[in-house]
């Protein structure tokens, strides 16, 4: 049945959508609006809006305070190698997956999920003392490990949808045509599926970016990313929202910015296969 | 060279069956063709002589040499996809180009074989397009490019003609035989559509369920059904299969009489019966005929000009030399 949108019903869900933005987008907001008032005004209640004195006071006192580009620079290599580590294991394995599966591919892919359904905190213990064990205790090295390790599963996942979508006759055909296993995987494969690894890579590099619970207990002083900075502002003794939230918004802008350009091949990548 | 021989390869899927011990040579430079009905296992049959899938057991040879264990991009053989298969996000000119690649041949040499195949398949001026730029005929003929150029020892097509439309495929049909005839390669061709089979093989073998029904050339199998599934499967329209009391009169349990060895009358013949459709294709008709007393329907091949209206009484006359016998297994009495 063909439904008529009238222009009365488009203007109303249009309204509805950009609500239901705006609340999604609203703490966020009011983080990098906090981060240009004085701490007074910023725990001020009632809470002022927008005419308060923008001041850039807080950015200069947490640039001063702590070593941002350090924890940039850690956040960097953390997220990127952990998402790059990730899909080099994970492309092979998706790939026999889903093309070569076996009877216990379906058990072996929900039993991989199934490590995201444990809480965190069921591990921590015995990776602590993995970590203290091998001297990856606030290393770079062991947050990309852990990273890598907690997040593979969401990357083969991702992949392996991506992968499913690839006609097999076309990698045959790569097989027929000489190609070795290799070959298939880096001249046909992957190419073909570049807008789905892509997606993947965005969608990982936020995860590992935003992840918290496990740089926060592995790190302390060298390793520490973005999280971290933004943990050593959270103080009991309050006072210090506006300081918090400059430091926060200077963690998130750089992830911000990178989703913002890439929203289009992040949307796509998360409603591949939704509609065929 | 190309001469490929299945030594009691047989095939399973889990508990199913799909081939059974089956033995079969293919000449060197022979157009083969497998024919059947779906699922009677031939596109299986192909895949197991390209590697793609494993036999079970037995063992396949080429040239000679035993192939059973040998990768798909080790035996030499090139295939031609039913989906074509092309590489999306290559040009035409990589596409063709792939498998010369793969083989690390010189670019120059790459380059002359590449021009070389498109000059002959007309696609000199596609070789910088993408697959999705073209229409189906320019795929196919891609795919077949990406065939040739590796001069393999034997093409294997996996109904290569069933996305293309009906001028589209007879048009594809002359191509490929005409370049059987050129390169003088084996060729395997799996399809369903018996018209293609008898048009181009020089020997078609006839599978269901995954048996070998007959091997024979075209005229062969047409003259001469090794069995009832045969008659029935060679032709068209279809052999007429006829049982009871007029097969009896010729010593069988069936009998078989194709639709152009048929006689049609308005007033004299041994058999009659009631029209019912008529297929008009203008050089000829087909004259389904009910109320024979024969078979449900026969099937009547007349010549264009030949008009009887639906519920018209005709009389039918069979042709006493080429009538088929068969006995109560299906098979053919000598």
């Amino acid at each position: 049945m063909a439904r008529t949108v009238t222009s009365q019903r488009k203007a109303l869900t249009t309204a509805a959508a950009w609500i239901v933005g705006l609340l999604i987008f609203f703490p966020i907001l009011w983080t990098i609006l906090t981060s240009f008032k004085t701490e007074a005004q910023a725990i001020a209640s009632p809470p002022i809006f927008l005419n308060f004195d923008w001041t850039l006071e807080n950015y200069a006192i947490v640039q001063d305070r702590s070593d941002y580009m350090r924890f940039l620079w850690n956040s960097i290599i953390i997220a990127g190698g952990s998402t790059l580590l990730g899909v080099i294991i994970a492309v092979p394995a998706a790939w026999s997956m889903a093309f070569v599966p076996s009877k216990r591919t379906k058990d072996i892919l929900l039993w991989m999920l199934s490590t995201k359904m444990l809480p965190a905190v069921g591990v921590l213990y015995p990776i602590y003392l993995l970590f203290i064990k091998l001297g990856l205790l606030d290393t770079r090295t062991g947050l990309v490990i852990v990273l890598m390790l907690i997040n593979l599963p969401i990357i083969v996942w991702m992949l392996y949808t991506y992968f499913r979508e690839i006609p097999g006759e076309i990698l045959e055909a790569a097989r027929m045509d000489g190609a070795t296993l290799k070959e298939e995987i880096l001249y046909v494969l992957t190419p073909m599926a570049i807008p789905g690894i892509a997606s993947t890579i965005l969608l990982n590099f936020i995860l590992a970016w935003n992840e918290a619970f496990w740089t926060l207990n592995l790190t302390a002083a060298k390793a520490g990313p973005l999280t971290a900075f933004i943990a050593s502002y959270s103080s009991p003794e309050g006072l210090f929202y506006a300081k918090l939230s400059a430091a926060s918004t200077m963690a998130i802008a750089p992830i911000l910015i990178l989703g913002w350009f890439s929203q289009k091949q992040l949307v796509r990548g998360l409603t591949f296969g939704a509609v065929k | 060279m190309g001469r490929i021989q299945l030594n009691k390869v047989t095939k399973t899927f889990g508990d199913v069956e799909v081939i059974p011990p089956l033995d079969l040579t293919i000449e060197d430079g022979e157009f083969t063709v497998f024919v059947g009905p779906s699922g009677c296992g031939k596109s299986t049959l192909l895949r197991l002589i390209a590697g793609l899938e494993d036999i079970t057991s037995g063992s396949i040879a080429i040239d000679g040499n035993d192939a059973t264990d040998v990768p798909p991009a080790r035996r030499g053989l090139a295939m031609v996809f039913q989906s074509y298969a092309l590489y999306p996000h290559m040009s035409v000119r990589k596409n063709i180009a792939f498998p010369l690649r793969m083989a690390k041949l010189d670019q120059a040499e790459i380059d002359k074989r590449v021009n070389n195949a498109a000059s002959v398949l007309n696609l000199t001026d596609y070789l910088d397009r993408r697959p999705g730029q073209l229409s189906g005929g320019q795929r196919q003929r891609v795919a077949i490019g990406r065939a040739i150029v590796r001069e393999p020892a034997a093409f294997l097509f996996d109904e290569p003609l069933s996305n293309l439309d009906a001028a589209l495929r007879v048009g594809m049909r002359l191509e490929i035989s005409e370049l059987h005839k050129r390169l003088a390669t084996t060729m395997i061709y799996v399809t369903h559509d018996q018209v293609e089979a008898m048009t181009m093989a020089d020997r078609i073998v006839v599978l269901r369920a995954g048996h070998i029904e007959q091997v024979g050339s075209p005229l062969e199998l047409y003259r001469a059904p090794r069995n009832t599934f045969v008659a029935g499967f060679i032709g068209s329209p279809k052999m007429n299969l006829i049982e009871g009391e007029e097969a009896a009169k010729h010593d069988a349990h069936t009998i078989g009489i194709r639709p152009e060895h048929i006689a049609v009358s308005a007033d004299e013949g041994p058999w009659s019966g009631v029209v019912g459709v008529s297929e008009h294709l203008g050089s000829d008709t087909f004259f389904h005929i009910h109320q024979t007393g024969l078979a449900e329907t026969i099937t009547v091949r007349a010549d264009g000009e030949v008009s009887f209206s639906h519920g018209d009484r005709i009389h039918l006359t069979p042709r006493a030399d080429v009538i088929h016998r068969f006995d109560a297994g299906g098979l053919r009495i000598a």
